[in-house]
């Protein structure tokens, strides 16, 4: 088990390599010289331009930039972006908000995705069940911002319960843009356990457990959840990266400043300092979330050992 | 196994609470504050800020030489006692006793030239150090150029030679040539002072920038967050009427918009055109638009040969319906644009370019065939992710329809290539293009537009257009003498364009805002910014 472990995190070293390294050829791949969209339409000053270009090292062939990069970023220094921001200041800033988000949205879609199927798969083809068929299908079909601005004037605007924009009501802040971060998410959920879980329910052993007489509560707990629960922790770790970095929309409707916002303005300013230190510390978070859900696996299911 | 569980159980948990710590930092509301929106301005400093959103942050923080008329524009001293024309092209600017910077120290003749000095000069890397192109010296802080503009040698001097500090108060500065509308550039950015603290680190002073404005910053810069301003008790000018404000930085106005409507936030501009129509009804006087400088065109690539005929160019500006676009597309944000300057401007008229800038299909068809049509893909180009697409298609279906050009292509690039495209002559059709002025002058309009020494790849005259007699008027109108005959000049230079025209003039941005019933006298100048201190909080 440990070994286990610690071979999968030995191969995040050539992922994190590989990684960055695609993505700073990707950023410098995009026509357009950025120094110029930095001025707008304005004219800017030859001098002016060649200082910047010499600051960020966009003199260099691609592989000098990047042993440039690396080489800082072992020291600890991942760069400024191309306004003058420390990257890591803006990764402190912005990760602590898109991760609260994450979570909370993550929160959300587990247990009410996982309560609305395990429901809906238990009292299976009851009123409950054609509820939660519908209502997630309703979901799933409306685009995220129609969702966004529906929730913003009816919950903050007419009804004001909940701050529309902004992080400061802490929490509060919160609850609005990661229920409608969750939803589409939530939906898949409550749809993946309940497939699973009808047709584990109605497997061999699931017979045999009732036939030993165990209650009810037992026989779904222990044993026909438990192994319906392995595609949703599979959706579930992958999400969580997800929901960080591709909340763009739900970031800019509800005025969050996470990391989702950044990368998107970064990409179009080809601001590669921003973009490789953001995604990079997304890989990482996908990879060790992996690692979770395959650990995850083998306590879910007993057949699964990794050794 | 289960142990590893609860120990990811416990991680998740923790991290949750640990984000849960410093959330509840908002301050007491303080009565006379208020809120405004803004985007995150690109930089907070004089010699970087050159976009809108920055300027109206720096507005609070600094006050300038010069400051111009809300509604009219017109220029009148604020830190400046007098700026004088000694010579034809000698300015000496005199400024008030007894101005003082956030931090106490007084606000001297020196504040100025040594900021002007370290924005011009080439290795400060300043996005604003070619606003002293006009002034002697300039050549030597920036580096020596090659034809391509890129540098060959350092800067050979340290300051700007044009620049003398006469005394605390006074302050010389000698242009290359004659320019009559010196003074009326004074208000820009790029000309407020600086303390002597911002000089010794320029990247931790634009985290709480000190001015000598009416407001100070409270605490730092909150990127994407908010920037928090109090009232500069110790201002020498008109003291502003609230005593704090909070820019609050959104990434999409619609959201802006919506917070003033639930009574989160008091004032919001840039109203999107998409909730438009019902603002009116919904605000009434708490609704406040004007006409704005930024000018939206269409340019000709005047180096492909199948737009040199002027009549062509005429005929395709006739075939569009300017009225139904604006009204249309922008629900009236935008007003058609039948001139190049902007109605805010002083000199501006309503109508030079005529019967051109008109819609008549019939007229344009008649002149387009006797130009001899056009031949091939007529492709047209704008910048994606700015909502061009609309009303670029809009101009197309207007070609297809009434000069029967059947073959009409969209180009959409993204902005850093589109304008690299453009100044490498690299463009196939008519593209959109846009501008805002940096003070409220014609000069501002027609010189980098559309004179022969504005040419890229050190100029913005990305349709290349050249005509000696235009470079020679706006040589004469900046030399003149006195500001009415400066603006002859120019409109006659403006009308030698216009019957040329290398550009269609299609609208000029109305500026916008609604605010809650807090506050009142907000109102928005031509540069697109709120005047906070003129603000008053009432509720």
């Amino acid at each position: 088990m440990g070994r286990y472990i610690a071979r999968r995190l030995f191969q995040l070293i050539p992922v994190f390599f590989g990684a960055t390294f695609l993505i700073f050829a990707m950023v410098y791949a995009i026509p357009g010289d950025p120094i110029q969209a930095l001025a707008g339409d304005r004219q800017i000053s030859p001098s002016t331009v060649q200082a910047l270009r010499e600051k960020y090292n966009l003199n260099d062939p691609l592989p000098i930039q990047y042993a440039k990069y690396m080489g800082n970023l072992f020291q600890g220094d991942l760069g400024e972006s191309l306004r003058g921001r420390d990257v890591t200041e803006i990764i402190r800033q912005k990760f602590p908000v898109s991760l609260r988000l994450a979570l909370l949205a993550f929160a959300f879609e587990a247990i009410i995705g996982m309560a609305a199927g395990l429901l809906a798969a238990i009292f299976h083809r009851s009123f409950l069940d054609m509820l939660v068929l519908v209502s997630t299908t309703a979901v799933i079909s409306i685009p995220v911002f129609v969702l966004g601005f529906m929730t913003q004037l009816i919950l903050g605007v007419e009804l004001d319960l909940l701050p529309i924009a902004g992080i400061q009501d802490g929490w509060r802040s919160y609850i609005l843009p990661a229920s409608v971060l969750a939803a589409v998410s939530l939906a898949y959920i409550a749809r993946l356990l309940r497939t699973s879980l009808i047709e584990n329910l109605r497997a061999d052993y699931v017979r045999t457990a009732r036939a030993k007489g165990l209650p009810q509560g037992r026989v779904i707990g222990r044993h026909a959840l438990r192994n319906s629960l392995i595609p949703v922790v599979t959706y579930l770790a992958v999400d969580l990266g997800g929901l960080m970095g591709g909340a763009i929309v739900t970031e800019g409707i509800f005025n969050l400043p996470g990391i989702g916002n950044e990368i998107f303005r970064a990409v179009q300013n080809q601001d590669g300092n921003i973009v490789v230190g953001i995604v990079t510390a997304l890989i990482i978070i996908f990879l060790l979330m992996s690692l979770i859900a395959d650990l995850l696996y083998a306590w879910l299911d007993p057949r699964i050992r990794y050794d | 196994m289960r142990k590893h569980f609860a120990v990811c159980s416990l991680l998740l948990c923790s991290l949750l609470i640990a984000g849960c710590g410093d959330d509840n930092d908002s301050t007491a509301a303080k009565d006379a504050a208020f809120s405004l929106a803004i985007v995150e301005p690109k930089h907070l400093t004089p010699p970087l800020t050159n976009e809108s959103e920055g300027s109206q942050v720096l507005m609070a923080l600094f006050s300038p030489l010069v400051e111009y008329d809300t509604i009219t524009s017109e220029p009148t001293n604020l830190m400046a006692e007098s700026i004088e024309l000694s010579d034809e092209k000698v300015w000496t600017i005199t400024i008030k006793d007894g101005w003082t910077f956030h931090n106490g120290e007084p606000v001297t003749a020196a504040s100025f030239v040594n900021a002007w000095n370290y924005t011009a000069h080439g290795s400060n890397a300043a996005n604003n150090a070619h606003f002293f192109e006009r002034i002697a010296g300039y050549d030597d802080v920036q580096c020596a150029t090659d034809a391509d503009q890129k540098c060959i040698a350092d800067p050979t001097a340290e300051t700007l030679s044009g620049l003398e500090v006469l005394d605390d108060h006074t302050f010389r500065v000698t242009l290359k040539d004659p320019f009559s509308q010196f003074p009326l550039t004074l208000g820009y950015n790029a000309f407020y002072p600086l303390p002597t603290v911002a000089f010794e680190d320029m990247q931790a002073y634009e985290k709480a920038p000190i001015g000598n404005g009416p407001f100070e910053m409270d605490g730092e810069w909150r990127h994407d967050e908010y920037i928090r301003v109090t009232r500069y008790e110790n201002y020498a000018g008109t003291p502003a009427k609230a005593e704090a404000v909070e820019f609050r930085i959104y990434t999409d106005m619609a959201t802006a918009y919506r917070e003033v409507q639930a009574g989160n936030l008091d004032i919001s501009k840039d109203i999107p055109p998409e909730v438009f129509e019902k603002v009116p009804e919904e605000f009434g006087d708490r609704y406040i638009f004007r006409d704005g400088s930024i000018f939206n065109w269409i340019s000709f690539p005047l180096y492909d040969e199948r737009f040199a005929n002027p009549d062509l160019r005429r005929a395709i500006s006739m075939a569009i319906d300017r009225d139904t676009i604006t009204r249309e597309i922008f629900s009236g944000t935008r007003s058609p644009a039948r001139s190049l300057i902007s109605p805010v401007v002083f000199g501006a008229r309503k109508n030079p370019c005529g019967q051109a800038c008109e819609y008549h299909p019939e007229e344009a068809k008649a002149l387009f065939d006797k130009a001899g049509g056009f031949e091939g893909t007529f492709t047209l180009w704008y910048s994606s992710g700015s909502s061009h697409d609309l009303w670029i298609e809009a101009v197309g279906n207007y070609l297809r329809q009434n000069l029967g050009i059947t073959d009409i292509k969209y180009r959409a690039l993204p902005f850093a290539e589109y304008l690299e495209k453009r100044k490498t002559k690299g463009i196939t059709g008519p593209f959109r293009a846009g501008w805002i002025m940096d003070y409220p002058s014609p000069q501002s309009y027609l010189e980098p537009l559309f004179t022969y020494h504005a040419w890229p790849p050190d100029g913005t005259n990305d349709s290349f257009y050249r005509n000696p007699a235009v470079d020679q008027l706006i040589r004469e109108g900046n030399a003149a003498a006195t500001l009415d005959q400066a603006i002859a000049k120019y409109q006659q230079a403006e009308d030698l364009i216009l019957a040329d025209m290398p550009v269609i003039p299609a609208f000029f941005r109305q500026s916008s805002l609604v605010h809650s019933k807090r506050i009142e006298n907000a109102a928005i100048d031509a540069f697109d910014r709120i005047r906070v201190s003129q603000v008053e909080v009432i509720g």
